[in-house]
């Protein structure tokens, strides 16, 4: 009876297994490293994992894009990890990842790298809907972050203390605010979380909330906030009236070449065919 | 298996007191390699574990020392202010510290009346057809991945403490401490009850003879029986709520200020999982979040031999 | 014998003690009957045929945990496969072999310690050292390599008490009628004990089904679907594309993603549709632990 239970165990964790099985049309080997970039138009030879790592803002940009191109390109296997900007560029620095992610530009001390831009975003700054507060301006944005102001009736809302949620410190998103607004290691968070969506969904279940997040990332449970009387979409992010704005970038090693793969994903994600996917994600594409 | 008898006349090989079937026989020395290789294999894989306790001891300290050494011992340990990535970083862990020791102590104030008093009921006090109900559930409360914790926790807890405390954000200390209470009660249940369980009858008949109820025997005479046990299943509990990460990270906030009931704050583990993610490679960052691991490891081991200490007076 | 008539103070010590017993072992079973009814509450409406089976689309806004459980399996699977041989290896060394007494002590303190030793600090070391070190980069791999350290423990453990539960008459029955030592184990203890090894194997899988700490540093977090057996339409370019798949590959586990969905992607409804595929594991886990456990102590 045991020796039944056993084989009948073993049998339902093989087909576990099996159930990512898959083929390939591909006759070569996966290609590990090859020093010549191939062309993006044969994608009946690409194959390997290709490893994108860094801003939890470009998720769904990412998401979007990765799986269009591994639906044109059954072999390869695009990987995303939403660990921050900051650690999207020390893993393409040290080779950890093929492209590294990045919702804000380089440093002057980041070198070694390439950072390339594929789309345009807004910072929205939400609010919980219950809030009555729908327009502030860049300043008081800012001496709600630094805690000047401290409760919503200084700003025109309701009676109550201000939770500021912020994002940890690798984080594009929080330095785009910071440098933007100028409350760079001045700011005092409630709350520092580690991802776009945690903000958002921080927001949108505490009345006096008040946080930034990716446009991208805003949907029907929070409000964003006007600034100065712009409202964040893409035609204003794209013409720069919209204030609070950074790029989303790529980051690759400067000096090496990426894998076939790697490269061919590089090339779809900056070129025309990738704006409707990037439009429908929520960013603004540059490549039009 | 008679004929295998005829012809490997040393059976053990190896000096037992075991029957021979013919004294005085040559060894086959095919037989005597193989059970040597055999002894060598099982013996490394016996010291294995011994390896890896030091290797991970070993990579700690190695790994967690640069930063102790350039930030200076003192100023790790007791600077109240960490500030990583600031323009001009501080790097002391004292709020850390603290946070670990008052959350663990609360998780401590809370969870062992409640885990101890349910022992007691498991183990004298409930009807059988009771405790057999009530026990496998205890150890399904042990089971469950500190995930599912964090997660009911968060959305739960939270948002509760937010209201009846009238905070502007739930995620504080507080709720940490409920649910680090939470999840230390099964251990504590468990090894509390064991050791009631084991107090020798005569104990508890001798105290009732002489007149007293039930649960003064209960109280008066098996439980400081069993006190070393349960003086474990303590040290147990503060083990497993110092070296917690999961769960907090998702209850409890995650800006280092210093420790106060309803402020968010980050834990000694809570401190290496939120910032290991972004800290450059070689940065001296890193090399303090490898030291805020190797002070929560010093702290372990600190409570392992304590906890060693306590079972041992147990069984003596 | 006298009659027994209580004193006042001792009658309300007497009450008021059961009634804080009764207390506090409801309050338990009410905190457990609450985390258990919340979640599958919660998180069963949720846990679709569509949820099992398919990978997370962002082009038609789907979450499916596929992917996941896929790769819980994978670690299942290859730890148990590292871990057994090792934990069981060590077990017959402390039982059957154990010749210094002092070594003897020296190996079963270490397994103690280990057992101690938060999980995140095995995620922090393993990460440094398989992923870094060594250079697997995020991998599956890596964090099979990290839970067999973990939970080697467990399977030395159990290993050793069921071994010690065979009686010592089979062992010098089988020494007297010429037996080697090994050839001894091999053939009268091991199976005796077989009961024993499973129960520690069924422990070892909880503990790896409900471990996320040390799998997020060093397995990933990622959601594509990993394709483990590969066939390029060669046999050796296929194994070598398997054998690049097993050894590459990265991803979140079930408890990972929970982590992910809840914590970054605000994808509360799934986080707990994972939830309760959780609990539904761990409650199976338990009861298979149990069972075997009963057929060891009446065998």
């Amino acid at each position: 009876m045991k020796k039944w239970i056993t084989l009948a165990l073993s049998g339902v964790l093989t087909l576990g297994l099996l159930a990512g099985c898959g083929s390939t049309q591909s006759g070569s080997a996966p290609a590990p490293t090859q020093p010549a970039a191939s062309e993006p138009a044969a994608p009946a030879e690409l194959s390997g994992v290709v490893n994108t790592d860094g801003s939890t803002s470009m998720e769904k940009v990412i998401g979007a894009l990765s799986e269009a191109f591994m639906e044109q390109n059954k072999g390869v296997t695009v990987n995303y990890s939403g660990t921050g900007s900051g650690t999207g560029i020390t893993s393409a620095q040290s080779g950890a990842c093929d492209i590294g992610l990045s919702s804000r530009d380089l440093k002057a001390e980041e070198t070694g790298v390439v950072a390339t831009v594929v789309a345009k975003d807004g910072i929205a700054i939400i609010v919980n809907p219950q809030n009555p507060v729908a327009d502030l301006t860049v300043e008081q944005i800012a001496a709600l972050a630094t805690g000047e102001i401290s409760n919503w009736k200084d700003v025109g809302g309701n009676d109550g203390a201000v939770a500021f949620i912020g994002r940890e410190a690798g984080s594009g998103t929080r330095d785009g605010f910071e440098s933007i607004t100028g409350t760079s290691d001045k700011c005092k968070y409630t709350n520092e979380l580690t991802s776009t969506g945690d903000v958002v969904a921080n927001v949108a279940s505490n009345p006096n909330a008040i946080g930034y997040a990716s446009l991208s990332a805003v949907d029907e449970t929070v409000k964003a906030l006007t600034v100065g009387g712009v409202a964040p979409s893409e035609e204003t992010v794209l013409d720069g009236t919209y204030a609070i704005q950074r790029n989303f970038n790529l980051v690759t090693k400067e000096g090496a070449s990426l894998t076939p793969a790697a490269q061919a994903f590089f090339d779809f994600a900056t070129s025309k065919d990738a704006a409707e996917l990037i439009a429908a994600a929520g960013a603004v594409p540059v490549a039009k | 298996m008679m004929d295998e008898c005829v012809s490997r006349p040393d059976p053990a090989g190896d000096g037992t007191r075991s029957a021979r079937v013919r004294p005085g026989a040559v060894r086959v020395s095919g037989a005597r390699l193989f059970e040597t290789v055999m002894y060598v294999l099982f013996l490394l894989c016996g010291l294995i574990a011994v390896g890896f306790v030091c290797f991970i001891s070993v990579y700690l300290i190695w790994s967690g020392l640069p930063a102790i050494r350039e930030i200076g011992l003192i100023d790790f340990l007791f600077g109240k202010t960490w500030a990583s990535t600031a323009a001009e970083p501080e790097f002391g862990i004292l709020p850390f510290i603290l946070t670990s020791i008052y959350g663990t102590a609360g998780a401590i104030v809370i969870g062992v009346p409640v885990g101890f008093m349910t022992a007691v009921f498991l183990a004298k006090v409930a009807p059988p057809r009771l405790a057999a109900v009530v026990r496998p559930a205890v150890d399904l409360l042990a089971g469950i991945p500190s995930v599912v914790y964090g997660l009911i926790g968060m959305m739960v807890l939270v948002p509760a403490v937010r209201e009846w405390f009238h905070l502007p954000d739930g995620a504080s200390l507080f709720a940490a401490i409920i649910v680090l209470a939470i999840m230390i009660l099964p251990s504590i249940i468990s090894v509390s009850e064991t050791a009631l369980k084991a107090v020798p009858r005569e104990y508890e008949e001798a105290s009732l003879a002489l007149g007293a109820t039930h649960i003064e025997t209960v109280f008066r005479v098996s439980v400081p029986a069993a006190s070393s046990g349960i003086a474990a299943s303590v040290v147990l509990g503060i083990g497993r709520a110092i070296g917690e990460a999961m769960a907090i990270m998702m209850v409890a906030g995650n800006v280092a200020n210093m420790p106060s009931l309803f402020k968010s704050v980050r834990f000694l583990t809570t401190a290496v999982a939120s910032e290991m993610s972004y800290a450059a490679v070689g940065s001296l960052q890193r090399q303090a979040l490898f030291s805020i691991a190797l002070v929560l490891f010093l702290f372990i081991m600190l409570i392992n031999v304590a906890l060693n200490a306590l079972l041992k007076r147990k069984t003596d | 014998m006298q009659a027994r008539s209580l004193s006042g103070r001792r009658r309300l010590y007497d009450r008021t003690l059961t009634a804080l017993l009764y207390f506090c072992a409801l309050l338990t079973c009410a905190l457990l009957v609450f985390l258990i009814g919340y979640i599958f509450l919660r998180g069963l409406p949720h846990v679709t045929w569509e949820l099992l089976s398919t990978k997370p689309s962002y082009l038609r806004d789907s979450i499916g945990i596929l992917p996941n459980i896929v790769n819980t399996v994978y670690l299942v699977v290859l730890t148990l496969l590292f871990t057994l041989p090792l934990g069981v290896g060590a077990a017959i060394y402390l039982t059957e072999y154990a010749g210094n007494r002092r070594l003897v002590s020296v190996i079963e303190f270490a397994t103690e310690t280990l057992t101690g030793i938060p999980s995140i600090i095995y995620g922090l070391v393993g990460m440094l050292f398989f992923c870094e070190f060594l250079g697997l980069g995020k991998a599956l791999l890596a964090g099979v390599l990290t839970l067999v350290i973990m939970t080697l423990p467990t399977i030395i453990r159990t290993t050793q008490e069921s071994l010690k539960t065979v009686p010592q008459s089979y062992r010098e029955a089988a020494l007297g009628l010429g037996a080697g030592r090994w050839h001894m184990i091999c053939t009268v203890v091991l199976p005796s004990s077989v009961d024993g090894i499973v129960t520690g194997c069924i422990l070892a899988v909880g503990r790896i089904v409900g471990e996320s700490a040390a799998l997020l540093f060093t397995a990933g977090m990622g959601m594509s679907l990993n394709r483990f057996f590969v066939w390029t339409g060669d046999l050796a370019g296929s194994a070598a594309a398997t054998l690049d798949s097993f050894l590459h590959s990265s991803g979140a586990s079930l408890t990972v993603a929970l982590y992910v969905y809840a914590k970054e992607r605000a994808e509360f409804d799934v986080a707990f549709g994972i939830a309760a595929i959780l609990m539904i594991l761990t409650l199976v886990i338990n009861l298979s632990a149990k069972l075997v456990g009963r057929r060891l102590r009446r065998a």
